[in-house]
């Protein structure tokens, strides 16, 4: 079936079967920063924004995105290089497989709570896996990132 | 010094981190065939009948395979310098399949969907065998999981596979029995470890096309290139000198990828069509159709004299290495060879088992290897010791453990050079306030919160068998080419080899590119496990850079017509110490490009060592236990480090961090659970729970560096030693916080709160018998 969609401000048509899920849609279409690591939306490394608000692209069928607003690591090429430039400070990107799926979290985040605690900010990332870093490197960017009180 | 010592952000980083398309799945070509793995759904069985064709007709199929279209040759998928100390027991696909998920055919097609519809039109026909599927059964089993003939194994390792042996295992210093009989106090457990997985986010992956020549040219997220070719050599019946093996970045390894788990399935499909394959396992896959820590039970008995000097150690194993044997007899005798030595005032001590062959998921590598698991029991053994002795914990460790300078238990004649262990203990004791809050505190709210501790070492590298080279270039505009065979999968070893190369030649990173790995350009090396890359690969980069520090003095000199004493490098210039005459390096880079009997600049160097220094640790754990649900939260973890020198302080401390926490996971989360058919049960995120961001409390790394000499700017490694505190650790606090010692791992509420219940039955019936005692007494 075919499909209208806005992909990172650009209006593409797309074709796709119904059984099809949008990571799947979206790696064919080239945004390659998507990557699948779990089966049962446990691991967060698909997320991308759906009208803005980070979502599991794994499990959502592309059959029923029509119409509406994706946004992929690619459509945010320089707020993401931003916080990967105070990951890496880190050492907190490790192997990176996660990385573009916990960096678009962090950014849906960025817009979505003022001045988190520490304890909201796990909470919100928690659908987040990363199995290199521990965490805590991460945690220790976010907060640089976010800055403000929780320096 | 300029660049060793410095936390630089990992020369990677902003590709990876930002999505950029560098990983296996994304450099695949357009018109790959699909390859998927039809599966065997029973634990033990052989294929009586297998029939493909209605599934080859279906329009898309390119290619099905099955036992009768693979080589007849048994190889080791084992990750290993050969001769491999593993056996060779497998085929590509065999007629036996051992265990559920086992290979039975190899399917491609043009898509993933007419691959999976391929497979559902194959039919076969077993004859189902009894399972073995209790490893502390599987000796002597009636049912042999490797009844064929054309076994071989390079080592006479104790195999005996008509009793599903793999290893029988003895060392002994000593006479351990002897030693026990005549010690003070002597505690004795076993200890069950669970198979761990390694978990890597980037599932196994692997695609493959024929080159311009004919050659297979092979992209796979593998940690061990040159296995790879040399294992596939063999596997595929083609010669070496026709493979090429390239690794992209890789998503995470854990030893994992220290296995070939996929690659023979593709490249064998690219020989049969000649056409691109590729294959990406499921998350499914990856848990239950590749490897994953060997299981095992560990039943250890530790003696002391009067003063608290531990006399004898003696550990007993047994190891469950599933279908195959990859990694079988190493991962069991690294058990005793990173526990033994770090108590030296014994008199004897002793490790023996097996390795048994049972029908599940093999074995394979994951971080620790080994270690992991004899840490757990004898550290665990070690807290009850002191416990029994009434010595505080950490003292019994700072009487009793291996001090720079001394020897090993093991072997006298080597000498440990270096050790900040003591220093790391007593930093980690005050950094947790041991000594306020040992052994436990009450809370409000039926909680509890106690502390516990463990030591453990690794090794760095493997003596005598890793041996790495590394190759540096000067490029015509003054840069450097690093040319490496070892495999960063996250870890940052690009960055940190480029690091140390750039210390020696007095230049920044940026200056050097690193080019890792192609089994055709990079210098040989046996990939990036056994914490081998920092310490073996650092010394290769090390002595590469010396080799063309020297030849660039030689030419600067040699141009400016003057004797190589007389100039220095600074980096930038080769001139004259007077300052008299200098030559820039991009100048001497294009002289040595151009002319009659100039060649441009290489240095090579290798290094392989008889010794593999030991990092040490010491970890600290606090938990909370609530009486009422047993529910235990990890409140902090400490751990102080010792990995000699270094390289890189940010990347050194996530290493740590991130391997504290897979080590919380399998003390605490991580099971691996089959049904009673073999089934594994565990086989998602759903089911096996890694830890996420709220399960691993606080964490606190510190390091106390050492020197090694032997090491390059004094460095040991890292990797894995970071992975072995927490069970123990763990344990330990749980048991001082409410009195159960769990001694099979993971340590879940469940398991505490019934054995709470348990001891509160035992003593109230205790209390019982003595109230009806005091009755009768009273009559």
């Amino acid at each position: 079936m075919e499909i209208g969609v806005i992909i990172n401000n650009e209006e593409v048509t797309l074709q796709v079967s119904a059984d099809e899920f949008l990571a799947d849609t979206l790696r064919t279409y080239g945004m390659l920063g998507i990557r699948k690591g779990c089966d049962t939306t446990s691991c967060g490394l698909c997320t991308v924004w759906l009208d803005g608000k980070p979502t599991l692209s794994c499990s959502i069928l592309s059959a029923r995105v029509q119409g509406r607003k994706i946004t992929t690591i690619e459509g945010v090429e320089k707020e993401a290089a931003e916080f990967a430039h105070i990951l890496a400070a880190e050492g907190a990107d490790q192997c990176g497989f996660c990385s573009p799926g916990f960096i678009m979290t962090v950014l849906a985040m960025k817009s979505e709570l003022k001045n988190p605690t520490e304890e909201e900010i796990v909470h919100y990332l928690t659908g987040n896996l990363c199995r290199c870093t521990g965490y805590a490197g991460q945690l220790r960017a976010v907060k640089k990132y976010l800055g403000g009180s929780l320096l | 010094m300029n660049t060793v010592g410095k936390s630089l952000p990992k020369i990677d980083a902003i590709a990876i981190a930002t999505g950029k398309p560098v990983y296996t799945d994304d450099l695949v070509m357009n018109n790959a065939l699909v390859v998927k793995i039809l599966r065997s759904p029973h634990a033990f069985a052989e294929i009586k009948t297998i029939d493909t064709i209605e599934a080859q007709e279906l329009k898309g199929v390119e290619c099905i395979l099955t036992y009768l279209d693979v080589p007849k040759v048994r190889f080791t998928v084992a990750g290993q310098s050969y001769p491999e100390p593993s056996p060779y027991d497998r085929l590509i696909l065999d007629k036996m399949v051992r265990y559920v998920g086992d290979a039975v055919a190899i399917v491609a097609a043009v898509d993933e969907q007419t691959a999976v519809k391929a497979m559902s039109l194959i039919n076969i026909q077993y004859e189902v065998f009894e399972p073995v599927l209790n490893f502390e059964t599987a000796q002597g089993h009636r049912s042999i999981v490797h009844p064929e003939d054309d076994i071989y194994s390079h080592f006479d390792f104790g195999m005996n596979k008509e009793m599903n042996i793999v290893t029988s295992h003895k060392v002994e210093v000593g006479d351990v029995e002897q030693e026990l009989q005549n010690c003070h106090v002597v505690v004795e457990e076993t200890y069950y470890t669970q198979a761990q997985a390694q978990a890597m986010m980037e599932t196994y992956r692997a695609f493959n096309y024929l080159d311009h020549t004919g050659r297979l040219v092979i992209v796979s997220s593998t940690q061990i290139p040159f296995h790879v070719r040399r294992i596939l050599s063999r596997a595929l019946q083609i010669p070496i000198s026709k493979i090429r093996v390239i690794k992209p970045r890789i998503g995470g390894g854990f030893g994992g990828k220290q296995t070939l788990v996929v690659e023979m399935y593709t490249a064998i499909v690219t020989l049969k069509t000649g056409k691109p394959a590729k294959i990406v396992y499921d998350r499914k896959e990856t848990f239950s159709c590749t490897t994953s820590r060997h299981a095992m039970r560990l039943k250890v008995r530790l003696g002391a004299d009067k003063e608290g000097f531990i006399r004898a150690v003696d550990i007993e194993g047994l190891s469950d290495t599933g279908a195959y044997g990859e990694h079988g007899p190493t991962t069991f005798a690294v058990v005793g060879d990173k526990t033994l030595p770090l108590y030296n005032k014994t008199k004897a001590v002793r490790f023996m088992g097996k390795v048994v062959y049972t029908n599940k998921m093999p074995g394979g590598a994951l971080r620790g290897y080994g270690a992991t698991q004899g840490t757990f029991a004898l550290e665990s053994a070690v807290n009850k010791l002191a416990e029994k002795l009434n010595i505080d914990p950490a003292e019994i460790r700072l009487k009793n453990l291996i001090q720079e300078g001394e020897t090993y238990s093991i072997n006298v004649n080597t000498i440990l050079r270096s050790s900040s262990l003591y220093r790391c203990i007593e930093k980690g004791r005050k950094l947790i306030s041991w000594d306020e809050k040992y052994p436990s505190r009450e809370l409000a709210n039926h909680k509890v919160r106690g502390v516990g501790m463990a030591v453990t070492m690794q090794g760095s590298g493997i003596a005598n068998i890793d041996n790495a080279s590394a190759e540096i270039r000067l490029q015509d505009d003054g840069y450097f080419s690093l040319l490496l065979g070892s495999t960063d999968m996250g870890t940052g070893s690009d960055t940190i080899l480029a690091q140390m190369a750039a210390e020696v030649l007095d230049i920044s990173v940026e200056n050097i590119i690193v080019n890792a790995a192609d089994t055709d350009v990079s210098p040989y090396d046996p990939g990036s496990y056994a914490s081998s890359t920092t310490y073996v690969t650092g010394m290769a980069v090390v002595r590469a850079a010396e080799e063309l520090k020297g030849k660039i003095l030689r030419q600067g000199a040699k141009i400016l017509e003057v004797s190589p004493e007389e100039v220095e490098f600074n980096g930038k210039e080769i001139r004259m110490i007077d300052g008299n005459k200098s030559i820039s390096l991009k100048r001497l880079a294009e002289l040595s490009f151009i002319g009659v009997g100039n060649l441009p600049l290489v240095g090579n160097g290798t290094f392989g060592s008889p010794i593999s220094p030991p990092p040490f640790i010491a970890g600290f754990a606090e938990v909370e236990v609530d009486r009422e649900t047993g529910k235990i939260d990890l409140i902090d973890y400490i751990a102080v480090v010792d990995c000699g020198t270094i390289i890189n302080p940010n990347l050194a401390k996530i290493q740590v961090e991130g391997g504290i926490v897979q080590g919380i996971g399998m003390a605490m989360y991580e099971d691996v659970i089959y049904d009673d058919k073999g089934h594994m049960q565990t086989n998602s995120f759903m089911q096996y729970k890694i830890p996420s961001r709220k399960d691993i409390g606080r964490l606190q790394v510190a390091f106390e560096p050492s020197f090694e000499p032997t090491g390059p700017f004094g460095a040991k490694s890292i990797g894995e030693v970071v992975i072995n505190t927490p069970a123990p650790a763990i344990a330990h606090a749980v048991y001082n916080a409410v009195g159960v010692r769990v001694t099979k791992l993971p340590i879940t509420s469940e398991k505490v709160l019934m054995e709470m219940l348990n001891l509160k039955e035992k003593s109230m019936q205790l209390l019982n018998r003595k109230e009806w005692r005091g009755k009768e007494c009273n009559k």
